[in-house]
Formats: C-alpha cells, structure tokens, sequence
C-alpha cells in the first residue's frame, strides 16, 4: 500500500452563498465518499475541512503576513497537521518547518 | 421635569470626554469577559448610552472609566449567560480564561464601591492593542481595527479618513474580526522573546496612522487632523503602559515634534510652505519642548532605534534658529546612524537632501543619482513610483540654476502627486522657473 494526500479545491464564494440543504447535501456526499474509498479497498487516514482562506497566514523567512501563501514558481510541497494552543504558537511552528526556497501557509481547521 | 439647559452639556460633555480618554480601557476590560469582540463593543456602546441617562439623574461619578467598565461587564455577562447556548462557536480566544463565578464576585466588589483607585479593573488595553495590530492581520485590517476597537472611532469615520466607502471599511474590519476567532489570535501580551517585532508592528500601525492624518493625501482635512491627534493619544497611552521601552517614547517625541510644525506647513491659502520657508514663530513650543525632552530619554542607553533617530533629527530642525543654521552635519551623521539601524531607500533620500545642506547641491545630486542607478537596474526599486524622489531632485537642479532639467523633475513629481496642497505648491514651483 501506498498513502495518497488527496487536496480539493472549490469555490468559496460558491461555499459563502450554499443554503443549509446544500451544505447538507455535501455533508451526506462526504460520508458517502468514505463508504466509496472502503468499497475500493482504500483507506481515509484522516482528513479535514479547512477554514475560508482570509483566516489563512503565509511565513516565508521570518516574515508574517495575512492571507493564503501566494504560489507563483512554488507548488504545494508536503503538509503537517499540527495541534497548537493558538495562533502565535502555531505560526511559531510554521516558522521551524525546514523549506528550500519557499514558504509555509497556516490555515485553522474548520470545527464543526 | 426636565434638566436644566446646563447640566445636560455638562453630562453631554463629561460622556464625550470619557469616550475619548477611557473608551480603550472600558472596551480592553470587557472583551476579557463577553470573550468575543463584537458582543464586547456593543456592550460598551451600551454602557456609553446608559450613562448619558444614569449619570443626569445621579451626577457625574467620582470615576466615569470605573462606573463605564462595570456597567459594560454587567451587561457582558448577562448576555453571555442567556446567549451561551446560541453563541459563535469561536469566541475570543482570552488568556487566562476567566472563572465566571469568580468575575461575578469580582464585579459585584467593584459595585460596592472599589471605585476611586481603579485598581480593582485590570488594565486589558495592551492585550486589546497588541491584538489589533497582530501580523497576520493585514496593515490596513490593523490601522481600521486600532481606529475602531483603541481609538473608538465609528467605522464612517474610519472610512472618510482613509477615503474608502462605509461598507468596504465595514467589510474590512468583519473580515479581520472573523480573522482573530477563526484563526485564534489570543488576546495577550506577546512574551518576552516575541514583544520586539510585535512593538515594531504596534508602532508601526500609530505612525500610520499620523501620517495618514498628516500628509493629507487628497484633502479631507478634518478627519485627518483628527488621525494626527489619535496617533499621539495611541503614543501617549503605549508610553504610560511600556514606560521601559525606548521605541515608545522615541515614537512619541517624533510625533509630538512633527506635529509641533504644523500649524506652519500651510499657509492662510492652504498652500504647502516648505520646512525652508516656514515661520518658525508658529511652531508650538510646548510641543517642542517636550519632544526635545523624550528625544533625550530615548537616545539614552546602547543603539538607538528607529523612531528615536528620526526624532532625534526632528529635535534638531525644532531647535535651529534658520534652516540655513540647521545643524546640517550632525543631521547627516543621525541619518548615517538610521541607515544602520533601519535601512531603506527613502532614509537615503531623506540623507541626499541633508547632504545637499551640509554640502551643497551637487553633493545631494550625487547621492541621488546613485539612488536612482539602483532603481534603473532593479537592485532596489522600492523608490519606484515614490513622489519625493523627482521633487528632491527638482529642488537642488533648481537651486544650481538647471532650469529644464528641474522643470522635467518637477513634471515627473507632479504626475505621481494626488494631493490637492502638493499639487499646487509644485505648479508654483514650476511657474516659478520662468
């Protein structure tokens, strides 16, 4: 076996503007997902919905700043899931992730 | 039967003066218990309307700050009691967390009577600030939320002062707001390894904040007279809360001596009258007096930083008798020391036309033309765009008598200027060249 990190992309203004039944309808599809990726043998490690991107914040040396890391020759290169006790803690964290010529985004995990 | 004429101004006033001077304080000590910002500011704004009523039956209290926070507490705690159950599923993230029962008792002490010394409300306003200008909110995000949530300002006249409409500023600081929850931004003093670039931030945010009201981008002169005043309000209060940190009070004296000239940077036409050609019988003395005073107290003790430095040269035109009698070289050597400490293309500017006073035109030209060689090849572009670049030049080819060349500087200064005021002061310069 070998493990996978699927990423999704969507449409977060289409998210902002989704009625209750729709988020539901989503809600229903991810369970649904999961049954799908056991029928085929795989297996969900874990995984998660992340806040809107305006809560996200880039470090690219030792310089903070709001919004989602602005990716022009640099593509997402690997990821950790951390638990931290808040903001400045976590982006503490982000700044010892080793990178070559790049940066890190933190993006709060959505809690439902 | 209704007040007499003159005690409801009095009460009108004293509530006026309290929103000015113990808004930061009423809201900072709310927030720690309505754990959310939004539910904290219109408890506050409660507390504010409920004393116009309270305070014209009762009087003006000992402590109008103390009677505002326990009064917005109360109400905090209340509706965070009966809305517990419907709240956002991200309050503020507040440290350390308070017991409720314990705050309870607290406040009901506070009521009986722990007024006169305050020392029974712990002063939040640190907490409130370094959370407002925290870097991983945006530096307009942070300049809106210190404006709204230290300053009290409405969210219009945010919007008038940096010319944007009501509802984008409004958008801006929700956006930020759901920023610090979603994000959890702890509402906290950094500690101490963090407090330098954290105060940087802080800092950095009240000069903005003057110079916004002091440049007078596009005129709207009111509003930004009122930011001026803000920033040294911000200043005032950083120096009482961090009476330590030399930045603080550098920040503070460069501030105060800027402003000291600037019933003098106009005219009675509201044309822009150069440092060169001011009365310096309009500086405010008083201003001076005291800038010169903290500049002292922030030099002192291993390098200086960057606001000291700069209110260090501040100190020296404030002092000077003419601007001929400047003391240009000792000007020069401060801004060979800010190159050290805060490197950047405009400080080098800034040093050209020092130079050009200690040295005459051509060597101000000279450093000039370095500058802008760093442009033309991109090693440093940050003076790109950058209006006082051309109208430096502009002034010392001038001065040397190079007619077409200044004329060509000053028509490229010109197409970067919006502001109303240095628009017309450089077609004066321009009509002036003959």
């Amino acid at each position: 076996m070998a493990e996978y990190m699927i990423l999704i992309f969507d449409d977060e203004a289409t998210w902002a503007a989704a009625a209750q039944d729709e988020f539901d309808r989503m809600l229903t599809a991810h369970n649904r997902f999961a049954e799908q990726v056991v029928e085929l043998g795989g297996k969900i490690v874990s995984g998660h919905a992340l806040q809107p991107s305006p809560t996200a914040t880039s470090i690219r040396g030792d310089v903070v700043t709001d919004g989602p890391f602005a990716e022009t020759k640099e593509a997402l290169g690997g990821y950790y899931l951390v638990e931290a006790e808040d903001l400045d803690k976590a982006l503490a964290i982000g700044k010892l992730v080793p990178v070559l010529n790049g940066g890190v985004e933190v993006r709060p995990i959505m809690v439902f | 039967m209704p007040e007499p004429q003159g005690a409801a101004d009095e009460v009108r006033s004293a509530v006026a003066d309290a929103h000015r001077r113990e808004w930061a304080f009423v809201l900072a000590a709310t927030v720690r218990v309505a754990g959310d910002l939004d539910l904290a500011e219109e408890c506050v704004q409660d507390a504010y309307l409920a004393a116009l009523d309270a305070w014209t039956r009762q009087g003006v209290p000992n402590s109008p700050g103390a009677w505002l926070t326990t009064t917005a507490r109360r109400r905090a705690l209340d509706l965070y009691r009966r809305q517990q159950a419907l709240r956002n599923k991200l309050p503020l993230l507040v440290e350390p967390e308070p017991s409720h029962g314990a705050l309870d008792d607290e406040l009901d002490s506070e009521f009986v009577g722990r007024f006169g010394d305050g020392g029974a409300i712990p002063d939040d306003r640190l907490r409130l600030v370094f959370t407002c200008c925290h870097p991983a909110l945006g530096v307009e995000a942070q300049i809106a939320l210190t404006l709204r949530l230290v300053c009290g300002l409405t969210t219009r006249q945010i919007a008038d002062a940096f010319l944007v409409s009501e509802a984008t500023m409004a958008a801006r600081v929700t956006r930020a707001k759901k920023k610090i929850a979603a994000a959890r931004i702890p509402y906290r003093v950094p500690e101490t390894n963090e407090l330098p670039d954290r105060l940087r931030a802080v800092l950095s945010v009240v000069h903005l904040v003057y110079t916004t009201g002091h440049t007078d981008p596009t005129g709207a002169e009111l509003m930004q007279r009122e930011l001026a005043q803000r920033a040294i309000d911000l200043a005032r209060m950083l120096l009482k809360l961090m009476p330590d940190e030399r930045e603080v009070r550098g920040l503070l004296a460069l501030l105060l001596l800027t402003d000291a000239r600037e019933k003098a940077r106009t005219d009675a036409a509201g044309r822009l009258v150069l440092l060169e050609d001011q009365d310096r019988t309009l500086w405010n003395q008083e201003q001076i007096k005291e800038g010169s005073f903290l500049v002292t107290e922030a030099l002192r003790g291993g390098q200086p930083g960057r606001y000291a430095l700069q209110a260090a040269i501040a100190a020296l035109h404030s002092e000077a008798p003419t601007y001929s009698g400047t003391d240009w070289p000792q000007i020069v050597r401060l801004y060979d020391v800010l190159m050290c400490v805060w490197p950047s293309s405009v400080v080098a500017l800034n040093r050209a036309a020092a130079c050009a006073m200690a040295d005459g035109p051509e060597a101000g030209l000279a450093e000039i033309a370095e500058l802008e060689r760093h442009l033309d090849d991109k090693r440093d572009t940050s003076l790109a765009g950058y209006r006082y670049l051309p109208a430096a030049k502009a002034d010392l080819l001038r001065r040397l008598g190079r007619r077409d060349e200044a004329a060509q500087a000053y028509q490229e200064a010109l197409a970067l200027t919006e502001g109303a005021v240095e628009r017309e002061f450089i077609l004066r310069r321009l009509a002036g060249l003959g």
